[in-house]
C-alpha cells in the first residue's frame, strides 16, 4: 500500500515536470523585422535577381553586378557582429535571406554563401586585429572571400587534407593545393585548412591547422574557372600554394585546433545551405504549377491530370 | 520644411485577384501585401528632397489594419523620420472610402503643419485615384496631381511638372501644397537591410479617428463584385492572307 501511493506520487510529480517542461510558447511565425527583411529580399530577388540570371548562367560569367547592388542593400555578410560594422543577424534571418535568394538564382546565391562560409571561422576563433582587419573590409567593399578546405582526394574526407604548413620562425610555410573552392577566382582572402605535421599517428584534433590568407599572396597560383553543370554563375577553381608565407598572426584559433574549428563552421552555414536547396525547391514548385496551369493536353489543362497517371505514361 | 507621405497597404501587383464567393469583395486573407506602388513612388520623392535639404522632417501615415504598420515600418526603412498609424478594424476597413481618409488626413495635416503632402496617384485595389484631390479641397490648398517632376522655385514655391493627356504641364504651386506622385515621378529606392534594422527605432504613432474627431460613415455601399467576363477562346491562322479573310468574314475590314 505504502508502496503503491509512493509510485503513484512519484508518476505524479513527473508528469507536472513534463508538463512544466512543455509549457514554452511555440510558434511559427516570424517577428516583425524578419518579415521586414523577407519582404525587402523577395523584392530584390525578384527585380534585379530573377531577371538577369538566366543570361549568367549561360555565359558562365561571375555575377558582380548583381553581387554589388545585393552589398549596398545590406544583404551580404549579414553574420558579421556588430562591432565590426556588420548586421550580425540571427540564423533565422539568415536563412530566410538565404532561401530567398535560391529561390531566384543558386548560382548567385551560393557566391553570397561562400563569403559567409569563409567568414565564419573567423567570427568563431579569429583574434581581434584579424577580425577588425578581414571581417572590417568585407563590410566597407564588396568583396569575395573563400573557405579553400576541399581538395582532389579530401572532400567528405576532411581529415585526409594533405596540404602543409611548416613552422619557420615567425611564420608559416603552406605547400599544397586545393580543389572546387567556391569564389577562388574573385576571393579577396581565403580562410585556409592544412596539416601541420605528418605523423599519421596525431588525432585529428592536433592535426590541422587554419589560416587567413591574402588571395595576393605570393605563391598562390589560381586555376582556370571549372565549368560545370550547374550555379554557372558560381566561381569555382583549383587553388595552388607553393611556399607561401603567412605570419603566425594569422592563424585561426590556435595551432592545432583546425580541424575543430572548421567542424563548427558547418553548425553555422549548413541550414542556409538547407534553405538554399529549399528555395531553389519552392522555385521549381512555383515554375511548375504555373506552367501546368497553361499547358493543355487531352483537352484540360495539365494540372487536372493525376500525378500517377503520368508517371505511367512514361 | 516638413512632408506628410500617406501610404496605403494595398495586395502586392503581382497578384492574381480572386473574387470571394458571396460577391461581397475579393480574397485578401493569406494574400500578399505590399505598399501601394505610387505610394512608393510619393515616399521616395519626399526623401529625396530631404536628402537635398529642401525638407527637413518626413513623416508617413497609414490608414488600416494592425497590418498597416508594416508598410510604415517599410516606409522609415526607406527614409521617413517618424510614422502615424491611424487603426481601424479589419471589418471597418472595408468601408473607408477616399473621402474619409482625406477627412483624416486633413487633421492630422491640421495637427503636423506640413508644408508639402505627398499621395500616389491612385491606389491599385479601388483605383479611385480621388484622395490626394478630395485632400486638397478640404485644406484649400493648391494641389499638383500626377507629378512627373518637382523642383523647388523658391521658399514658397514649387514647380511640379504633370502628366496630362496631351503630354505634360507645369504648375507652379504655393506652400502648404498636396502633390500626387505619378509613375515617372523617381524610381523608388529599395530598403536595405542596414536600414530595417534601424528602422525599429524610429517612432510609430498609433491613433484611432476617433482621436481626430472622425466617424466612420459610409456614402456608397457596394452591392456586388464579380469577375469581369470570360472570354472565349479565340483560334490560329497560318498566315496574314487567313488572318485578313477572318478579319473580313467578321465585318471587322
Amino acid at each position: 500500500m505504502v508502496a503503491r501511493n509512493t509510485s503513484t506520487c512519484s508518476l505524479l510529480l513527473n508528469l507536472f515536470r513534463l508538463h512544466r517542461s512543455s509549457s514554452v510558447n511555440f510558434s511559427f511565425d516570424f517577428t516583425d523585422g524578419q518579415q521586414q527583411l523577407q519582404e525587402a529580399a523577395r523584392k530584390f530577388v525578384a527585380e534585379e535577381v530573377i531577371p538577369v540570371e538566366a543570361k549568367y548562367d549561360k555565359n558562365n560569367q561571375f555575377p558582380w553586378d548583381v553581387l554589388k547592388k545585393a552589398h549596398a542593400n545590406g544583404f551580404m555578410n549579414v553574420t558579421i557582429p556588430s562591432n565590426y560594422g556588420g548586421l550580425e543577424l540571427d540564423m533565422v534571418s539568415s536563412a530566410l535571406i538565404y532561401e530567398r535568394f535560391g529561390y531566384g538564382c543558386t548560382g548567385i546565391c551560393t557566391a553570397m554563401l561562400a563569403n559567409l562560409l569563409a567568414e565564419t571561422p573567423l567570427i568563431l576563433a579569429a583574434n581581434d586585429e584579424i577580425k577588425k582587419k578581414y571581417l572590417g573590409r568585407m563590410i566597407e567593399e564588396p568583396l569575395m572571400a573563400s573557405y579553400a578546405v576541399t581538395e582532389s582526394c579530401a572532400g567528405s574526407d576532411v581529415a585526409a587534407t594533405r596540404t602543409y604548413s611548416e613552422k619557420k620562425g615567425d611564420e608559416y610555410i603552406i605547400n599544397g593545393s586545393k580543389m572546387w573552392i567556391t569564389n577562388g577566382g574573385v576571393a579577396n582572402w581565403f580562410f585556409v585548412l592544412t596539416r601541420n605535421n605528418n605523423d599519421p599517428k596525431t588525432p585529428v584534433s592536433k592535426a590541422f591547422t587554419a589560416f587567413v590568407v591574402d588571395a595576393d599572396a605570393l605563391g598562390i597560383s589560381i586555376g582556370k574557372k571549372e565549368i560545370n553543370m550547374g550555379q554557372r554563375a558560381s566561381d569555382t577553381r583549383t587553388i595552388t600554394f607553393e611556399n607561401v608565407q603567412v605570419p603566425k598572426s594569422h592563424i585561426i584559433g590556435n595551432p592545432g585546433d583546425g580541424f575543430k574549428i572548421a567542424m563548427k563552421t558547418f553548425d553555422t552555414t549548413r541550414p542556409l545551405v538547407a534553405a538554399m536547396a529549399t528555395g531553389l525547391a519552392a522555385r521549381c514548385l512555383d515554375e511548375a504549377s504555373k506552367y501546368a496551369l497553361e499547358r493543355k493536353a487531352f483537352g484540360t489543362q495539365i494540372a487536372n491530370n493525376q500525378v500517377q497517371l503520368l508517371i505511367r505514361e512514361q | 520644411m516638413r512632408a506628410l507621405v500617406a501610404v496605403k497597404r494595398v495586395i502586392d501587383y503581382a497578384i492574381k485577384v480572386r473574387v470571394k464567393p458571396d460577391k461581397t469583395g475579393v480574397i485578401k486573407e493569406n494574400v500578399q501585401h505590399s505598399m501601394n506602388p505610387f505610394d512608393e513612388i510619393a515616399l521616395e520623392e519626399a526623401v529625396r528632397l530631404k536628402e537635398k535639404q529642401i525638407i527637413k522632417e518626413v513623416v508617413a501615415v497609414s490608414l488600416g489594419p494592425s497590418k498597416s504598420q508594416e508598410t510604415l515600418r517599410t516606409a522609415l526603412a526607406k527614409g521617413a523620420d517618424r510614422a502615424i498609424h491611424v487603426e481601424v478594424e479589419e471589418v471597418m476597413a472595408e468601408k473607408i472610402e477616399p473621402l474619409l481618409i482625406a477627412k483624416i488626413l486633413r487633421r492630422i495635416a491640421e495637427a503636423e503643419k506640413p508644408d508639402l503632402i505627398f499621395l500616389g496617384k491612385q491606389a491599385i485595389d479601388d483605383d479611385c485615384g480621388q484622395t490626394a484631390q478630395l485632400l486638397a479641397g478640404l485644406l484649400n490648398w493648391p494641389q499638383a496631381m500626377y507629378a512627373s517632376a518637382v523642383e523647388q522655385e523658391s521658399d514658397k514655391t514649387f514647380i511640379v511638372t504633370r502628366e496630362v493627356d496631351g503630354g505634360r504641364e507645369s504648375v507652379r504651386i504655393k506652400i502648404p501644397a498636396i502633390i500626387s506622385a505619378d509613375l515617372r515621378l523617381n524610381e523608388p529606392r529599395y530598403a536595405t537591410l542596414p536600414n530595417i534594422m534601424k528602422a525599429k527605432n524610429k517612432l510609430l504613432e498609433k491613433r484611432k479617428p476617433a482621436d481626430y474627431g472622425i466617424e466612420i460613415v459610409q456614402q456608397i455601399q457596394i452591392l456586388e463584385v464579380t469577375e469581369p467576363p470570360k472570354r472565349k477562346s479565340g483560334g490560329f491562322v497560318e498566315d496574314v492572307p487567313s488572318l485578313i479573310v477572318k478579319l473580313k468574314e467578321m465585318g471587322v475590314v
